[in-house]
Formats: structure tokens, C-alpha cells, sequence
């Protein structure tokens, strides 16, 4: 159970970066932080103590009591590549952003209009 | 030692890792601990038994440092300024994240132990995947055999979202936007 | 005009011998995604990087020799087509949308798993190519901006 607490805390700091930092860069850095705790966390709930990964190999018996849980796996894998489309998209908006107003802070962006 | 106690000291490792990421003044030293933490995921991947995903947890993070420096460090972009933070805000989210965190730990507690998970679909799968569709992998088989559908929705989402930021990169500047609107 | 002429001549060479042996990995990775850890995404990746290594050895006017840019939009967006189209194929053959209709072939053969094997090479064609396209418009974006100025 530690260690489930443990990838909460990353997960509840990468929800502070994105409150309360001012700069874009750090915000779409902290949704990246909240994108790895929460494909880690998916992934812990799937493993199995003394368990070995789900690939059948040619010469070796191994039985499918004794393997982890693929279905975790399936959707963690969805996950990160979505995750790399999502963060493209967000730097490809950041640098137009700094074309336009010369500068990341996202309080002086708001107050200048068009 | 047992495989809890290394992913409780990457995790812990991470934690530090990603404090230092967004507290650093200098934006370079801030995209190379995300790296870091990226590759702490990557290795937890492999404690937990799962190569397929280390590799591509890996390299996809990879990509996305080399996207963020290409895009971000450049000799013109100022520097961050080491404006007033706005206390207020900061402390009010600490403290709630805080109440939020040790009024979860309860809701931690009804979950079945690390290490004894339910599987109760997952037996099914790793039963009968290699004989049905014949593939050793059996998470390839999960993705493009028995949840194919899902993996046309994720090609499409990538598919969209490249699409996307091709469209926000190449918008050529204009000179007066009310001439080019069109009747 | 150093920065666009690329690196060093020692990077240039290396880059010469390894770039191919970076694109045979990530096809290996691809063919055998029902075997062994990796399949599609992992492989497509691979390629990707492989030609972001020759864009930044070599700088951004090569590979507007090299690699044609319009046949890369081209794969990326037929292999999505693709990809529907293994779908209405399965509807036609096999009874339900996207359904393993090509023969299952032996266990642990390198041609074998039917679909499985054509869905991993559409992928990692198409995630390939994405990706190196994004990462080359965010190269040309800045190189614009610098000529506007």
C-alpha cells in the first residue's frame, strides 16, 4: 500500500505544478509528471509477486497461472502514446503563443487581447 | 531484495526528481529532470514485468525531451523571471492537497494488496490467447486481436493530434485578418 | 551558418554506417511484435528516430534532398487507411469488424498470427512517419521565423 501512496504524491504534485506555476513550460512539464503516475499506477495494480512477464517462449514451459496481468499492460500502452500526441500539441500551442506576445507568463497573456 | 522495496525507493527517487523539475530556474535543468523521472517509470516498467511497455514508456519519452528542447531552448527566449509567486494560491493548494492525500489513504486501504491482483478477465486470456490467435506475445495479442477496435481509436487520436500541430505550426502570418475572410 | 550545416565530421561518418543499422532494428522490432516485447509503436518510433538522426547530423537543407517530404504525408495518412481497410476485410471474411481472417500458421513462426502481423507494419509505418513529420515542421517553423526577420 506504500507504494500506491507513494505514486498518488507524484500524481497530487503534478496537479500542484499545474495550479499554481505561472510559466507554460512548467505547466505542460507537470502534465507529464501527471501522466506518468497515473500509467504507473495502472501497472501496479497488475502485478503479481513472483510473477513473470506475459510472453510464452519457445523451449521454456511457463505456466499461465504464474504470469502478471496483460490487460493492464494493453491500456497503459493506448495511454503513453496518447500522451506523446497531447504533449506535441501543447508545445506546438506554447510556441505560437510566444510568437505572438513574446513571452510565456500566463497572466500576461491573459491580460493582453488580439 | 523483494521487488516492493526497489519500487518504493524509484518511487521516492522520482518524487525528488519531479520537485526538482519544477522548481529549477533554468528551463534546460527543469526538461532534463522530467527525462529523468521518465526514465524512473521506464525502469519501474521493468521491475514490474512488463518489457513492452518499458521500451515504449523509453522511447516515447525520449521523443517528447527532443520535441521540448528543440521547441524551447533557443538564445533568444528570455529567461524566466523570478516573479512575485502568488502565496496565497500556493499555500491554499498545499493545504488542500494535503487534506486530500490523508483522506484517501482509507480509500487505499479497500484495495487488495500489491501483489494479489483479481485477474478475473485476464485468466481467460492468458489461457486461451496463444491458441486462439496465435501469437506468443500476449499483449500484442490483447491490443490487435481481442481489443483491435481500441487500437483504431488510439491511431486515430495520434492520427488527429499530429494532424494538429501540423495545422498550429504552418498558419502563415497575415497581414490583416479581416481581408481574408471569405463571403 | 554552422548551425545549419550540421555537426562535426566525425558525427557525419558514424551517422553514415549507424543510421541503417538503427533502421534494421526498429524493422526487426516490427516484424516480430507476436514474439518478443515491442511491436508496432515501439518500432515505428525507432525509424523515427533514425531519420531525426540524419536531420540533425546533416542539418535541415539535406533532408529536404533526401527525403521526400510529401511521400511521408502520403504513407502516414494510407496507412491509416489501411489499417480500415484490414477492418472491412475482416467484416468480409471473418464475420466481425477487424476479425483474425488470415491463417493462424504455427506457433512461434516469424509469418504466422494472421492480422496481427499486418496491423504491427501499418502501425509502425504510420506512427514512424507522424512523428518524424512533427518533429521536421517544428525544425522548419523556427527556420521560417529566422527568414521572416
Amino acid at each position: 500500500m506504500t507504494v500506491y501512496l507513494l505514486c498518488f504524491t507524484l500524481f497530487l504534485i503534478g496537479l500542484y505544478g499545474i495550479i499554481t506555476k505561472r510559466d507554460l513550460v512548467r505547466i505542460i512539464i507537470s502534465s507529464g509528471i501527471m501522466g506518468y503516475a497515473v500509467n504507473l499506477m495502472i501497472v501496479l495494480f497488475g502485478y503479481k509477486n513472483g510473477s513473470i512477464y506475459p510472453i510464452f517462449v519457445k523451449n521454456m514451459p511457463i505456466s499461465p497461472q504464474a504470469m502478471v496481468d496483460p490487460l493492464p499492460q494493453a491500456l497503459v500502452l493506448t495511454s503513453i502514446v496518447i500522451e506523446l500526441g497531447t504533449t506535441a500539441m501543447l508545445v506546438a500551442l506554447a510556441v505560437r503563443l510566444f510568437e505572438k506576445y513574446q513571452t510565456f507568463d500566463i497572466t500576461k497573456i491573459r491580460r493582453l487581447s488580439g | 531484495m523483494p521487488v516492493e522495496s526497489w519500487l518504493i525507493f524509484l518511487l521516492s527517487f522520482m518524487i525528488v526528481g519531479s520537485i526538482i523539475a519544477l522548481e529549477m530556474k533554468d528551463l534546460l535543468s527543469a526538461i532534463i529532470s522530467i527525462g529523468v523521472v521518465g526514465l524512473g517509470v521506464s525502469m519501474a516498467f521493468l521491475l514490474l514485468q512488463a518489457p513492452d511497455l518499458a521500451i515504449v514508456q523509453f522511447l516515447f519519452e525520449i521523443f517528447s525531451i527532443v520535441i521540448m528542447v528543440r521547441a524551447f531552448i533557443k538564445k533568444d527566449y528570455h529567461k524566466e523571471e523570478p516573479s512575485k509567486v502568488n502565496k496565497i494560491l500556493a499555500g491554499v493548494t498545499v493545504i488542500t492537497l494535503i487534506a486530500v492525500f490523508f483522506l484517501s489513504v482509507p480509500l487505499f486501504k479497500l484495495l487488495p494488496p500489491f501483489g494479489e491482483p483479481l485477474m478475473t478477465t485476464a485468466r481467460y486470456y492468458l489461457e486461451n490467447g496463444a491458441r486462439e490467435t496465435g501469437s506468443a506475445n500476449i499483449v500484442s495479442a490483447v491490443i490487435l486481436d481481442y481489443r483491435a477496435y481500441d487500437t483504431l481509436g488510439e491511431t486515430t487520436v495520434l492520427f488527429t493530434a499530429i494532424l494538429g500541430t501540423l495545422t498550429i505550426i504552418r498558419i502563415k502570418k497575415r497581414a490583416k485578418p479581416t481581408e481574408e475572410e471569405k463571403p | 551558418m554552422k548551425q545549419q550545416a550540421g555537426m562535426t565530421l566525425i558525427v557525419k561518418t558514424v551517422t553514415r554506417i549507424s543510421v541503417w543499422l538503427i533502421m534494421l532494428y526498429g524493422i526487426y522490432i516490427i516484424l516480430h511484435g507476436h514474439l518478443s516485447p515491442g511491436g508496432g509503436f515501439a518500432g515505428g518510433v525507432i525509424i523515427a528516430l533514425a531519420f531525426l538522426n540524419v536531420m540533425l547530423a546533416f542539418g535541415r537543407d539535406f533532408i529536404k534532398n533526401w527525403l521526400n517530404i510529401e511521400m511521408l504525408h502520403d504513407i502516414d495518412s494510407s496507412s491509416a487507411m489501411m489499417f480500415l481497410a484490414v477492418g472491412i476485410l475482416g467484416m468480409a471474411f471473418g464475420g466481425s469488424f477487424l476479425a483474425n481472417f488470415i491463417s493462424h500458421g504455427t506457433l512461434f513462426n516469424l509469418v504466422s498470427s494472421g492480422t496481427i502481423q499486418v496491423l504491427n507494419i501499418v502501425i509502425g509505418l504510420k506512427v514512424g512517419m507522424g512523428l518524424f513529420i512533427v518533429v521536421w515542421a517544428l525544425a522548419l517553423f523556427h527556420l521560417d521565423r529566422k527568414e521572416m526577420k
